[in-house]
């Protein structure tokens, strides 16, 4: 499901077909993360980028009117065997990355794994890696600004005490 | 052969709870229009079977005999999309609520009633209602309609603002039970008469700051605006006729439920109640009558409050509801550093599962 969300997401000429697509495929690697058995990372997956981010692009589609996109010209047909060879060469070697991987000595596989659950998640974030959590915040926060400082009206001219807001 | 007995229980569950839910929503739709009336002082529709019993039924043959307008210009698939969006995530998150303490059926024995365990019961909730905004958002937009699309992004706007200060209120719970899990959360809320223990007595602003995120969550009155211009203007599901527009509204009022069904499981205790230890079964109904009691309280502010205009709204949930939730997470976490909670444990909390 999740390949075919993403053939579609690059398929589609309605670029709110392909937004919803993309949401599809972020739902799917939820599930694939919970299979995976981190179902903390599933959720926060669905929370912040199906829930938020997504919003987000879906908005900005819709407020701004995208066009569809047109079909290829003429012109670039040669492109076309480039693509699929590149396609092919990709596809070999996720087939030669699986082979490699399966013939591997198989290293015992732990049924419990204690890595994704919550408290674990929480436990390492505030010991050992602090300084990270603490820095990506700081980071957050520097985008926050700088969407901000982006977003004011006028730029440079601040508005006047007296004038109303838009 | 075990592996498929749980299938099948889980299965028989899902199906009772979507029943159980179901049936409640529509009985909450003819009680809005009831007690409204009252507020309102009139009576309201009371001719379908005995005191209108009858008039969900009534309703929804009438939905589904309406005529079916698509418009024109509409992207279809979306437009088919947004409802079924909107009311799949109004639904999929009942499946972690626990609806009573454990129980023995008969054959089976001991039972959990509560669906699905996942260790992050309470971030699926959220991460699931994030998904109910697309629902509207869509909606606005496929039907090809000025109104309805600003209708549409306000409400999701309003939807995203406030989940906000939902999330944030909701961590104040999460400090005091240590878990995610919402049978965890609702089982560490044992207490004398199986009232003393409930998470509102120790996070009464927590409460306060999710009851109204929530009203706004779930849009209604009296953060209504994006809806109640169906009134004025036009609202995102203007273009949606029969069937479609019943998924809309039977969403929202699922919605409601959910909510509801939040509320009652983190902060009153979920199925507490005097004497629940003695009659397990009790609990299911402490559980739905707390429920509701929520959904009487979200029609009686219906019928009260007059609605925020929009900027008002959005300035609200920014500037006071997300600092009144960090506020409280800060008081929280302090107080439980200090030990508070534990001292306050011992004389409100009672040992859970001393049944056995």
């Amino acid at each position: 499901m999740a390949v075919g969300c993403a053939i579609s997401l690059v398929a589609q000429r309605n670029p709110l077909y392909s937004a919803i697509s993309l949401i599809g495929v972020f739902i799917s690697l939820a599930c694939l993360y919970v299979t995976l058995a981190a179902p903390f990372i599933a959720t926060v997956q669905v929370i912040v980028y199906a829930g938020a981010i997504m919003v987000l692009v879906v908005f900005v589609i819709m407020l701004l009117n995208v066009e569809e996109g047109e079909r290829q010209p003429q012109r670039l047909k040669f492109l076309v065997p480039v693509a699929v060879t590149m396609a092919a060469v990709l596809f070999a070697e996720a087939v030669f990355i699986i082979k490699f991987v399966e013939t591997q000595p198989l290293t015992p596989t732990r049924n419990v794994s204690d890595v994704g659950l919550t408290s674990s998640i929480g436990a390492g974030l505030f010991t050992t890696y602090l300084l990270p959590f603490e820095i990506t915040s700081v980071l957050l926060l520097m985008a926050i600004v700088g969407a901000m400082t982006l977003a004011r009206r006028g730029g440079l001219l601040s508005p006047k005490p007296g004038d109303r807001e838009q | 052969m075990d592996d498929l007995k749980l299938a099948a229980f889980k299965l028989a569950g899902i199906l009772v709870a979507f029943t159980v839910v179901m049936t409640m929503v529509a009985y909450t739709v003819l009680a809005e229009r009831r007690v409204l009336g009252f507020i309102q002082g009139r009576l309201g529709p009371n001719r379908v079977g005995p005191g209108g019993f009858l008039q969900p039924l009534a309703d929804l043959i009438k939905f589904i005999f309406k005529e079916d307008i698509v418009p024109d210009k509409s992207t279809r698939f979306v437009y088919f999309l947004a409802p079924v969006i909107a009311t799949t995530a109004a639904l999929m998150t009942i499946v972690v609520y626990p609806f009573g303490p454990d129980v023995s059926l008969p054959i089976i024995g001991p039972f959990q009633l509560v669906v699905a365990r996942f260790d992050v019961g309470l971030l699926y909730v959220l991460g699931v209602t994030s998904i109910g905004v697309y629902g509207i958002a869509l909606a606005g937009w496929s039907s090809n309609n000025k109104y309805s699309l600003m209708g549409g992004l306000r409400s999701a706007a309003q939807m995203i603002s406030y989940e906000l200060s939902l999330g944030l209120a909701l961590i104040g719970v999460i400090l005091l039970s240590g878990t995610l899990d919402l049978y965890s959360i609702v089982e560490q809320q044992g207490g004398h008469l199986g009232i003393s223990g409930w998470n509102i007595w120790v996070q009464p602003l927590g409460f306060l700051i999710y009851l109204i995120s929530a009203i706004a969550e779930t849009n209604r009155v009296p953060f209504d605006l994006p809806e109640a211009e169906t009134e004025l203007v036009a609202g995102f599901h203007t273009e949606y006729s029969a069937m479609k527009f019943a998924l809309f509204f039977l969403a929202e009022y699922v919605n409601m439920f959910t909510v509801s069904m939040l509320a009652t499981t983190l902060f009153l205790g979920g199925w507490h109640g005097p004497f629940v230890h003695q009659l397990p079964w009790l609990g299911v109904f402490y559980f739905f009558g707390k429920v509701t009691l929520f959904l009487f309280l979200y029609i009686w502010l219906r019928g009260t409050l007059p609605r925020f205009r929009f900027d008002q709204l959005m300035s609200f949930g920014w500037t006071f509801l997300v600092p009144a939730a960090i506020v409280n997470i800060v008081l929280t976490a302090t107080l439980q550093w200090l030990g508070a909670f534990d001292w306050l444990s011992k004389s409100l909390k009672t040992a859970t599962h001393w049944w056995g």
